[in-house]
């Protein structure tokens, strides 16, 4: 089956000045299915963050191509949903407004816009806060407001780049489980970064662990657990013994080649 | 309605302390002038000689002047730094090309320009509503620049992955997310409008309360300055108070802390 979202050989340079070069992303390649769930976990500079903002369309790559649906990125667009982790709603804008402001841009009707977005904030439990503005709402609040945004407009993929990473340890539980449920009546292909082993393991099909310096796609962890998943499966052996794997590629990565060589010149 | 209404007026214990420290400030006022200590006039003299400028129908004539004067260029400075502080704050070629003249002109005071203003554009009204223009365009401008500039960029690549083009951005983020730094700047500007108006009439006009003051110099008419002082004074406070409820009105959704 042909992938949904593809990278391809994709490579970011960061000009430092000075003549000198930082690589962020070396020549990652992955393929990630119509529908799947997939999250990112890596050290910091892993280039996580730089992949999902190629893939969005917000960076260009320095080397290699993303492609949606076999069609190359060259800019940002509405099939594919960006969730950010500073929610990046709109302060001026109530939660209905911010939800309905892709139909707005789209030209969607009035009538058609209003239900649609009803719809997506009945979803996200959001339904008495509608015309609520955003500094009314809590950090767990906004984030589900962003994914009704992000949703309203019909994406194909959602781009999610550590949306829980601000919120407290309860909220986050709260709104993995949100998220899934969203995702199960909603399916869409979902590339979610996050720091967070244990939530990476939680969510996904796949867990794709990077490595730094440079940054590079270092292992993918199939999760092989039944959806939907709850408490049981969080607290279950099976899980425990997938997180051990994930924290092990995360946290005792081998130094890379490069590294070593660097190591061994001092 | 009228619960949201309230919440633009101070609270009552700070009402009384300010009603209480104005008192006290006239009663000093009335005991320092009555004992001769100093020799001004007096609150009683000063409020009869504001009837009488009243009455006369000199002081409204006065208040018209002066606020038609400081309103023409005010409203024409703002008008146009708006749009050239969104052209400065969005295309890095006017920024390059009109910054170092705004840099320049905010160092030169206003009323350094009447001179000049005088012996290009006569003694008409027109070298002082220049000179007021000048003032709330310079304040304004920067305000604008600075507001586009600072919008948060993560808002714009959130407008951008919902499908919006530069268009729609400008239109829909920048400038909801710099109205907050416009209307601060715009209260600046009205603040330097109304000083630069009343030194503008004392220099040179024939009509105004900056005009009046320096007439009741020469004949040293003491009370007739008081009253313009004063007069100044509230009305500069009037319209800033109304600046600043226009702007907690257009700002509500800001997160104060």
């Amino acid at each position: 089956m042909k992938p949904k979202i593809s990278f391809q050989g994709v490579s970011r340079q960061f000009d430092l000045g000075h003549g000198e070069a930082f690589l962020a992303l070396d020549r990652l390649s992955l393929d990630i299915a119509d529908g799947e769930f997939v999250t990112v976990v890596g050290p910091s500079g892993c280039g996580k963050s730089t992949a999902m903002n190629i893939a969005a369309g917000l960076m260009k790559p320095s080397a290699g191509a993303v492609l949606v649906d076999g069609v190359e990125v060259s800019g940002p667009g509405p099939e594919r949903g960006v969730i950010f982790q500073q929610y990046a709603l709109f302060p001026w804008l109530t939660v209905q407004e911010n939800v309905e402001f892709g139909l707005k841009i789209a030209g969607v009707e009035r009538a058609e816009r209003k239900r649609t977005a009803d719809h997506f904030i009945e979803l996200v439990g959001l339904s008495r806060f509608a015309d609520a503005l955003p500094k009314m709402l809590s950090g767990g609040m906004k984030q589900r407001c962003a994914i009704a945004r992000a949703y309203a407009v019909n994406p194909k993929i959602l781009l999610m780049d550590e949306p829980f990473g601000a919120l407290d340890a309860l909220t986050r539980v709260q709104l993995q489980d949100q998220l899934l449920s969203t995702w199960s009546r909603e399916r869409r292909t979902v590339m979610f970064i996050t720091h967070d082993v244990d939530e990476a393991v939680y969510l996904a099909n796949r867990v794709i662990v990077m490595a730094a310096k440079p940054g590079r796609l270092h292992r993918i962890i199939d999760v092989g657990l039944p959806y939907p998943r709850n408490e049981a499966i969080r607290l279950s052996p099976e899980f425990a013994a997938i997180r051990n794997s994930v924290w092990h590629e995360v946290y005792h990565q081998h130094a890379s080649q490069t590294e070593q060589k660097a190591l061994e010149e001092n | 309605m009228a619960k949201s209404l309230w919440r633009y007026f101070p609270d009552p214990a700070l009402l009384a302390l300010n009603g209480g420290a104005f008192a006290v400030g006239l009663a000093g006022w009335a005991l320092v002038t009555h004992f001769g200590v100093v020799g001004l006039p007096g609150p009683g003299e000063v409020f009869s000689r504001a009837v009488d400028l009243v009455r006369s129908g000199q002081l409204p004539v006065d208040i018209f002047a002066s606020l038609r004067r400081v309103l023409t260029g005010f409203l024409l400075g703002v008008v146009l730094a708006i749009p050239v502080g969104f052209l400065m704050g969005w295309y890095k070629v006017a920024r390059g090309l009109i910054e170092p003249y705004v840099q320049f002109f905010r160092m030169i005071p206003p009323l350094a320009v009447i001179p000049l203003a005088i012996v290009t554009m006569g003694i008409d009204e027109a070298p002082k509503i220049f000179v007021i223009f000048l003032a709330s365009f310079l304040s304004s401008v920067v305000a604008t620049y600075q507001g586009v500039i600072s919008v948060d960029k993560t808002l714009i690549n959130a407008a951008r992955v919902l499908g919006a083009k530069d268009g729609t951005i400008f239109w829909r983020v920048i400038i909801p997310a710099s109205t907050p730094f416009i209307l601060v700047g715009i209260r600046i500007g009205l603040g330097s409008s109304w000083a630069t108006v009343v030194a503008a009439e004392l220099i040179a006009a024939q009509s105004g309360l900056g005009f009046r003051m320096q007439q009741a110099q020469l004949y040293y008419d003491l009370p007739t300055i008081f009253v313009s002082l004063i007069v100044i004074g509230i009305l500069g406070l009037i319209m800033d108070r109304f600046l600043l409820f226009a702007e907690r009105k257009l700002t509500i959704w800001q997160e104060r802390v």
